[in-house]
């Protein structure tokens, strides 16, 4: 199985008149149109999964994920109820839902999935599947909008994201549902007389809609609390879902991006806008907000051993029971190579130690810096009991941290010398090792020796033991 | 036609926990009680008003929020499934209730009369807000009288805590006018809680009362100060101090309910009758209740 990606990333709003009403006023038609595009954009990329973060899902225990495989339902907007009605039938995938609920708890953050009959699904999200997946061909999933969620909280979201999207290999778009500026008329106006609310919201309509077609994402995200500051009404939700698509694309400012419309619905400021991952060529900037990895919470009112704080400074609780055992930090000793992008050790060593023109390398696994996650899943869960897990995934990260720690060291993966490998299950495992080997550390030619063994600290499937060059002081 | 009448204005606030607790036979999900200081409360609430006779039911619910003016329930009769977008763990209730189109009707035009922008939902597919069916509910479990009920105009969002209150009083001073003139007895219900900070997380078991309390010591100041002013009458001083308090305790006054009650009231000189106050996943909920009787004592 490849590994899953993100094939685009797409921003659509949310009232519901394009959808109902677009003959009402000619920019709504444009809207309708540019929908229209969006959706035959979304096909042609084989994407095979739509991620929906909706604005007008308000959430307050942690974000909620849709997981009900067939919701049916008939929704009418709340202020425009007048328009019409809005039957929905969607596709749901909700084994995604519940893995990606199961990815935030490993990288700690609060989730629930919901799948119960009559369920209220959002006007954006129905608007967007309906619009965007009109034949549901896709399978979808849709997450809240967390009201008190800060932007660790939602970086955190889609990385979480991000890992099942990798280690299900899933081809995925994903859609915010969103107004840039959210300023309605509150009176009753004339469909035709229908325009942005003000000047000053279209100008900044047009800067934000100017560094997206730019590809900035991550210079909208950073500029995030300043554009709701300036042109959002303000309400709890805020403008965090362009944190979440900008997490889901590496918070990168080099996309290829396109404004396929922008026009006003009643009064707010509605825009499609596509982003193709492909870079543009442009110089991707500095990503200097935190890049936060597992979310350590922040108030844990309710139980007091939900405190990740510790007492004791160079160890910190796992991430999760199905993890094995507490993690520590790497020991800092002479000629000690550590990384923070490597996960932590499971006992008092580093990472790796310099002697001489050598570095030999601690026993390094797949678990995820950060998280403890394990790409393609547990060998076994926190009661013993077997799991299925993807040992070329497995294999993967553990070439990934290989290459975190020697360039760390100022090295590079092409310095590995020699590698003894641990499997715990040689006749089920070694033909994806081997495979994977191949088009790694294969390319690069080192000895290697391959050892069937009966366990590993933690619930994963492969460790290497490497030594390598060392580069020069 | 006899003159109307208010008979009671009521802070009714409507956490789904409290209808979840109650396991009536509308609800799907069951629970083992919790939150009974609450529960009593509108125990104590209904019976004070068991021996009081009125046609219909007016109802401000902050969860129907509209952004363009605000709205009346237009149609006789709405018949469906509310299930709660935050806590469907806890509430999707069966709803079958009646609008008094007529009072409803009445209200709109009066307000629309007096320049507020307005509208009547008449869609018949339209859901009804969990924030109604909770109070609804809660209130009067029979479901026997009409309701009118009216969105929450955000206008706390658009502009400010001070724009709402204006506009606030206008509606409440409306009502009360299409109430009076309407021939028709009448309790004006606030659906909302008041210091409105939430926990992020839920308990295993979400009736768990161990873990209920509020969020913060100011939020359980503010929540105090609030109802000293009920207690004592003080409405003016609610009204003032509406802003820092809508600010600070994160109140869900900011929907204006509480404002266009007491505007409703004529702005309560006389003590309002406290029947609970208890915390809901943090937030600060109190049952208030101001009965005609004591408002005609009051005024000579």
């Amino acid at each position: 199985m490849s590994q899953g990606e993100l094939v685009g990333s797409f921003i659509v709003p949310v009232h519901p008149h394009p959808l109902l009403v677009p003959e009402g006023n000619e920019g709504w038609g444009r809207l309708r149109a540019s929908f229209d595009d969006a959706a035959q954009r979304i096909k042609d990329s084989g994407a095979d999964l739509l991620i929906i973060y909706s604005t007008t899902w308000p959430s307050i225990i942690g974000h909620q994920i849709m997981a009900d495989p067939n919701p049916e339902w008939t929704m009418v907007d709340h202020d425009f109820h007048e328009l019409g009605s809005i039957p929905y039938s969607f596709n749901i995938d909700a084994d995604f839902a519940h893995a990606w609920d199961k990815a935030n708890e490993q990288r700690g953050l609060k989730s629930r999935t919901v799948a119960y009959h009559g369920f209220p699904i959002d006007v954006g999200s129905v608007v967007a599947l309906k619009l965007l997946n009109p034949d549901n061909a896709i399978p979808a999933v849709i997450v809240s909008s967390n009201v008190y969620a800060n932007r660790a909280e939602t970086t955190v979201l889609s990385k979480a994201c991000l890992d099942v999207i990798k280690s299900t290999g899933r081809k995925a778009v994903a859609v915010t549902a969103m107004s840039l500026s959210n300023r309605m008329f509150t009176t009753h106006i004339d469909p035709k007389d229908d325009r942005i609310h003000s000047l000053k919201d279209d100008e900044w309509n047009r800067k934000i809609l100017e560094f997206l077609g730019e590809g900035r994402l991550e210079d909208v995200g950073q500029l995030s609390r300043t554009i709701h500051q300036q042109i959002r009404v303000q309400k709890v939700v805020a403008f965090k879902p362009m944190w979440w698509l900008s997490g889901m694309n590496g918070n990168r400012n080099n996309l290829t991006g396109e404004v396929l419309a922008y026009e006003a619905l009643n009064g707010a400021g509605g825009a499609i806008v596509h982003l193709d991952p492909t870079p543009s060529g442009a110089g991707d900037k500095e990503y200097d907000e935190d890049d936060i990895e597992f979310f350590h919470g922040e108030r844990n009112v309710l139980d007091g051993d939900e405190d990740f704080t510790s007492d004791e400074p160079d160890k910190i609780p796992v991430a999760n029971n199905d993890s094995g055992p507490a993690l520590w930090d790497p020991t800092d000793g002479k000629d000690s190579v550590n990384s923070e992008a490597a996960p932590k050790p499971v006992g008092a060593y580093p990472h790796a130690r310099r002697v001489g023109d050598l570095l030999y390398l601690s026993g390094v696994g797949p678990r995820q810096p950060g998280t403890n996650a394990i790409p393609g899943g547990p060998i076994r869960d926190s009661t013993g009991a077997p799991q299925d897990y993807d040992i070329k995934a497995q294999t993967h990260a553990v070439v990934e941290n290989i290459t975190r720690i020697l360039e760390e060291a100022g090295g590079s993966i092409d310095d590995v010398l020699d590698v003894t490998s641990f499997l715990v299950d040689m006749d089920r495992d070694f033909s994806g090792y081997n495979e994977v080997w191949a088009e790694t550390l294969g390319k690069v030619g080192p000895t290697r020796t391959t050892l069937a063994i009966r366990a590993l600290p933690t619930p994963i499937a492969v460790e290497m033991k490497v030594i390598a060059k060392a580069p020069p002081l | 036609m006899a003159k109307g009448e208010i008979v009671a204005g009521c802070l009714a606030p409507h956490p789904p926990h409290l209808v979840y607790a109650e396991n009536p036979e509308q609800n799907e999900p069951t629970a083992e009680g919790g939150w009974e200081q609450l529960r009593w409360g509108y125990e104590r609430l209904r019976e004070s008003l068991a021996g009081v006779d009125y046609d219909a039911i007016v109802l401000l619910s902050p969860h129907w929020q509209t952004y363009v003016g605000t709205h009346f329930l237009g149609l006789p009769h709405f018949k469906n499934l509310s299930v709660d977008p935050v806590f469907p763990n806890l509430f999707r209730y069966h709803y079958d209730l009646n609008i008094d189109v007529e009072l409803a009707t009445q209200l709109h035009d009066r307000a629309a009369d007096a320049g507020l922008t307005v509208k009547m939902m008449e869609n018949p597919d339209f859901r009804v807000d969990y924030g109604t069916i909770t109070t609804g509910h809660l209130f009067n479990p029979a479901w026997d009288k009409p309701l009118v009920v009216i969105s929450s105009n955000r206008s706390t969002d658009y502009y400010s805590v001070e724009v709402m209150q204006e506009m606030m009083k206008e509606l409440g001073r409306v009502t009360r006018e299409t109430i009076l003139a309407s021939g028709k007895k009448v309790v004006v219900l606030a659906s909302n809680s008041l210091s409105h900070r939430h926990f992020t997380t839920e308990s295993a078991i979400p009736e768990d009362m161990s873990k209920e309390h509020i969020t913060s010591h100011a939020m359980h100041l503010w929540d105090m100060r609030m109802i000293e002013y009920f207690r004592t009458g003080q409405s003016q001083r609610i009204l003032n101090e509406m802003p820092e308090f809508t600010e600070q305790a994160i109140a869900e006054s900011d929907g204006g309910g509480l404002s266009w009650l007491l505007s409703t009231l004529d702005m309560p000189t006389y003590p309002g009758i406290l029947h609970g106050y208890g915390t809901i996943i943090g937030t600060g909920n109190a049952i208030v209740e101001w009965p005609e009787r004591n408002h005609k004592e009051a005024v000579p």
